[in-house]
This record gives structure tokens, C-alpha cells and sequence, in this order.
């Protein structure tokens, strides 16, 4: 594999300056369904779908209470995601904005770890916009977080976010046609979505859980979901330490995919 | 004087089984503007790449400002001091020229007093000033590539280079371009530019490569290259269906050399005078014109094809 170059923080930091700047522009508009989407799942699963659930929620005592911390879990993964598919897609291949970037200093490297930093970013905005919620049900009476483990939530949601934005940018090195993303999202996110214990037990089915433990979605929402609880076991460490060592994995593969994708 | 910023020998690239630029050697003087002529797909643009590092060298030696540029260590420390202007429009749509600059300013690590004392100097050295917050993609060809040449000489290039610097813009904005590329050489700025015009290489180089094929097939400035190769007149004869008519056939003889293409017969000569008086008395109907001999005589003397095609 081609050598990575290394990284020049300060330029990835201008890179992630510079997604900034165009998000800025159009910031208040992008900024609310963030708050959206958490309040129709809410509401909707854990209200409506809620009333008919009475058991087997593992100690918490409401389906909202139960589906929330995964769905937060869930949003930081689908704020990762876009940023690092078609968006980076798009600089990639018809903008050629990269192409534009690498005639400066900037090496592919430090692009690379500049959109993971914006990618982690947009991650925190969604997650922590699910949390503002989470504690402002919390706090109107309807309790969804306890004790001071939520305060560790935002760095369990940079986890998250670190590790999607690192697949995503593998598949988007990979690919050559933008229409492929379909099948990311559809044969990829969805089934995380839905077999990953945000809405029920994966275990439920033949070897769920065995296999469920081999996906990355599956211990975003069981660290999330003990940390809503404040309870951080062996299950959470687990978790934590299986997301950090594939994130690692992935930060030492990522820059070299895409030197050698990039510089021919 | 002659101090060499760019040296290559035996420069080679590939993509796959296809080699685009086949050891070629060049030499770029400091302050002088240096061209790339050649048709579409000879290996100008994978040259530039090369340069400019966005691409990596697969054959040969290529100095650039002293250090050696292919085994791509050097790459940020290179392209710290090259500005680029690329053939595409490749500004941020959504940014305005003067953001598209300040995003550029970061990558270059200026403060950032000096990135805005920076900014509106180039902003005025291209006459941008009064577009300024305009958005990217609400700019015509012409504005986008004036954006662009600011963005290219934001770090305050050694070199710039420019791939196809007028190409897809009307002749109105290529001539204010010209002006302000002519500014620059003024300035001693070393340019690099690659175009398929050869009035753009005429106008603006000091010396340059005719490039065909991968290959360097002519090297000198404009002068030169026309008065080795080619007559220093040429009539032109209207032709239909590139059929010769017999009339012709007595002309044939008082040229130096003869060019058959499909819309005109070309008579290479040392002066044209007698050609034309003789054409209008054999063949009275046609057109015929005598022209100096450009680079695109030289072009096609060399090759056997002409350039803009």
C-alpha cells in the first residue's frame, strides 16, 4: 500500500474551515430538522408504537425511554454518513473542489482528516440536538436520562460519528458511480438501523445478537444506551473498546485509499 | 540569468498501457513564460499535473526550484510556491470570489491581516473588485477564470501555472485576459501555460515545446520556431471537396512547399506577391490570400495535422 504522508493538522483544520463556511451560509435553515427528526421518532415509536409495548425493555420502564439513547445513537451515524458519501462524492468527482485543494499545500491526507473532523462535527450537531430533547423530556417529567453518565453521551456520540465518517469515506474511495450510494444506505445504514436494538432486541432472532455484535451500529447504541442509565459495565466497555480499535484500524487504512486513489 | 526553476529529462507518464507524456526534456527559465502547444490529448495537461504534483512522475528526473519532484517528498514544500489556474471551474459555487480566496488563504497559512491585505490587492490586480461578494456560480467564464488566477497567485507563486488558460471563453474576455497575463510577465512572473491556440502561444510566450503525441517534436520561442521550420509567407487558396484544380498545378512550382488540406491548398514562400497576382489570373473565382507563416504552419509542417481540430 502506497505510504501515508502524514498529517498536517492545521490544514485539515482548514479544510473543515472551509465546509464550515459553506454550511454557515445556509446554517438556521439546516440547523432545525435536526430537532425534527428526533421529535417524529419520538413521538411516533416511542408514544404511539410505545403504548402497545409492556415488557422486555431491560429495566427501563418506558419504550420511549428505551428506543431514545439508540435513536440518538442512530442520527449521530445518519449526520456522519451524508457528509462522507455524496457530499464527498461530489468534491471528489464533479466539483472537482479536491483537485483544487491538493494544487495548495494541502496533501490528500490532511482532506481526509479534515472532512472526518467535519463529518464527526455534523455528527455532534444531530446527536446533540437529540439530546437537548432527551433532557428537556427528562426534565418536563418524562424521564429519558438518569444520572451523570449523559454527560459522557457527546463523547460516545464522537465515537459514533468517528466511526461512520471512517466507513463512509472507505466506500465513497471505493466507488465510481454515485448511484452505489443507494445500496449504502438501503442495504447498509437501514438494516443497522433496524438490527442494531434501538427498537427491540436483536436476539429475537436465530444468532441475532452474535451477529449483531460484528456490526458497528449494534455497540454505538449499547454504549448509549447504558450511558443514559449511567451504567457503564463490561457490556459498555466492550462496546467503547470495539468502536475505538475498528476506528483505528480504519484511520491508518482510510489516507492511504485515498492517496492511491487520488495521485496517479 | 537563465537560472533553471523547472528541469525534466526523459519525463515519462503512464495510465495503464498508454503512455501520455514519453520522455520528454525541458528547461524553464526563471521570469520567462513558457508554453505547452500541442493538440488536445498530446500530454500537456499530464505534464502540468506532473508539476504541480497531482500526479506522480513514472519515469524520468523532474527539478522543480532545486528539489527533485518525483519521488513526491517534497510535494507541499513544491507546491507551497506554485500557483495553479486548471483548465475546469473548480472554485467553491456557493462561496463568493472573496471567500473562495480566504478558504485559499488558509491552505497557503497566511495571517490573516496579511490574507485580507493579500486578498484586495489580487482582487484589484485582476479588477475584481466589484465582484467581490458575488457568488461563484453567478460569475460569467471570463470572471471565473480572472477568480481563479487570484486564487493561483494567493501564495505568491514562484511559478504559475496556467492548463488551458482561454479556453471556452469568448474573445472579448481572452484578450482582457491576455492583458492581464501580459501584466503579469511585466512583473517577471515565470509562467507556464499550456494552450491548442496558436496566437495565445504567439502572444504571450518567450519560448515553448510543441508537444504530439507524448513527444517534444519543436522547441524555441515563436520566432524561431517559424523561421526554422516554415517560409516566412503562405498564400492560401480556396479549396472545395479538397480537390486541386489543374489551374493550381502551374502555382505548385514557384512555392517551396505545398500543402494540400481539405478547405485550402497552402503555398509556402519567401514572398508572396507573384503567387497571388498568378492565382488571381489562373483561377479569378477563388479566394486567395497571403498570410505570415504562425505556428500553426509550423504545427502542421511538423506533423502533417493541424492544430485546431
Amino acid at each position: 500500500m502506497a505510504p501515508s504522508r502524514g498529517v498536517d493538522w492545521r490544514l485539515a483544520w482548514a479544510v473543515w474551515m472551509r465546509n464550515f463556511t459553506v454550511y454557515r451560509r445556509t446554517w438556521t435553515l439546516n440547523i432545525l430538522p435536526n430537532f425534527f427528526e428526533p421529535l417524529l421518532y419520538l413521538v411516533g415509536m416511542g408514544l404511539g408504537v410505545g403504548f402497545y409495548v409492556r415488557e422486555g425493555m431491560n429495566g427501563v420502564s418506558t419504550y420511549l425511554a428505551f428506543i431514545a439513547p439508540g435513536l440518538m445513537a442512530a442520527s449521530a451515524m445518519n449526520g456522519a454518513s451524508f457528509e462522507v458519501t455524496y457530499n464527498m462524492f461530489v468534491k471528489l468527482h464533479f466539483a472537482k473542489t479536491y483537485d483544487a485543494f491538493l494544487s495548495t499545500p494541502v496533501q490528500i491526507e490532511d482532506i481526509v482528516m479534515g472532512e472526518l473532523l467535519w463529518a464527526v462535527t455534523r455528527a455532534l450537531i444531530y446527536g446533540l440536538a437529540f439530546l437537548v430533547i432527551l433532557a428537556g423530556f427528562t426534565l418536563a417529567g418524562t424521564p429519558m436520562l438518569s444520572g451523570p453518565g449523559a454527560l459522557a453521551l457527546p463523547l460516545a456520540l464522537a465515537l459514533i460519528g468517528t466511526l461512520f465518517a471512517l466507513i463512509g469515506q472507505l466506500f465513497t474511495s471505493k466507488v465510481n458511480t454515485i448511484d452505489l450510494y443507494s445500496y449504502y444506505f438501503t442495504l447498509w445504514l437501514s438494516p443497522l438501523f433496524i438490527f442494531s436494538n434501538v427498537f427491540f432486541p436483536v436476539d429475537r432472532f436465530p444468532y441475532g445478537a452474535q451477529i449483531a455484535w460484528f456490526t458497528p451500529l449494534y455497540h454505538g447504541v449499547r454504549l448509549t444506551r447504558g450511558l443514559a442509565q449511567s451504567r457503564f459495565g463490561t457490556e459498555e466497555l466492550v462496546s467503547a473498546a470495539w468502536m475505538i480499535a475498528v476506528c483505528a484500524a480504519l484511520l491508518w487504512i482510510v489516507p492511504r485509499t485515498y492517496r492511491r486513489r487520488i495521485i496517479r | 540569468m537563465n537560472e533553471n526553476v523547472i528541469a525534466a529529462r526523459g519525463l515519462i507518464k503512464r495510465y495503464g498501457t498508454f503512455t501520455a507524456v514519453d520522455g520528454i526534456d525541458f528547461d524553464v527559465h526563471r521570469g520567462e513564460c513558457f508554453g505547452f502547444l500541442g493538440p488536445n490529448g498530446a500530454g500537456k495537461t499530464s505534464t502540468m499535473r506532473m508539476i504541480y504534483r497531482a500526479a506522480a512522475v513514472d519515469g524520468g528526473t523532474l527539478m522543480i526550484l532545486g528539489w527533485e519532484a518525483a519521488d513526491g517528498r517534497h510535494d507541499r514544500a513544491i507546491k507551497a510556491r506554485i500557483g495553479v489556474v486548471p483548465q475546469e471551474d473548480n472554485l467553491d459555487q456557493e462561496l463568493s470570489v472573496r471567500q473562495n480566496l480566504e478558504v485559499f488563504a488558509r491552505f497557503y497559512k497566511l495571517p490573516r491581516p496579511e490574507a485580507a491585505r493579500r486578498i484586495d490587492e489580487l482582487l484589484k490586480l485582476l479588477r475584481l473588485e466589484e465582484k467581490a461578494h458575488s457568488r461563484a456560480e453567478q460569475l460569467s467564464g471570463g470572471l471565473k477564470r480572472r477568480t481563479q488566477i487570484a486564487r493561483g497567485l494567493l501564495g505568491t507563486p514562484e511559478i504559475l501555472v496556467l492548463d488551458e488558460p482561454t479556453t471556452g471563453l469568448d474573445p472579448q474576455a481572452r484578450h482582457d485576459l491576455w492583458e492581464r497575463l501580459n501584466a503579469l510577465k511585466r512583473q517577471q512572473a515565470t509562467l507556464l501555460l499550456t494552450t491548442h491556440y496558436m496566437d495565445e502561444a504567439e502572444r504571450l510566450c518567450d519560448r515553448l515545446v510543441v508537444i504530439d503525441h507524448g513527444k517534444i517534436v519543436a522547441a524555441g520561442s515563436p520566432a524561431e520556431l517559424i523561421a526554422r521550420h516554415v517560409s516566412p509567407v503562405v498564400v492560401e487558396i480556396e479549396l472545395t471537396d479538397g480537390a486541386v484544380p489543374t489551374e493550381a498545378e502551374a502555382l505548385k512550382q514557384h512555392a517551396r512547399r505545398v500543402e494540400v488540406l481539405s478547405d485550402r491548398l497552402l503555398l509556402y514562400a519567401d514572398h508572396g506577391e507573384q503567387l497571388i497576382a498568378q492565382a488571381a489570373h489562373l483561377m479569378p473565382d477563388r479566394r486567395a490570400l497571403q498570410r505570415r507563416t504562425t505556428l500553426e504552419d509550423v504545427f502542421l509542417r511538423i506533423t502533417g495535422r493541424r492544430l485546431e481540430e
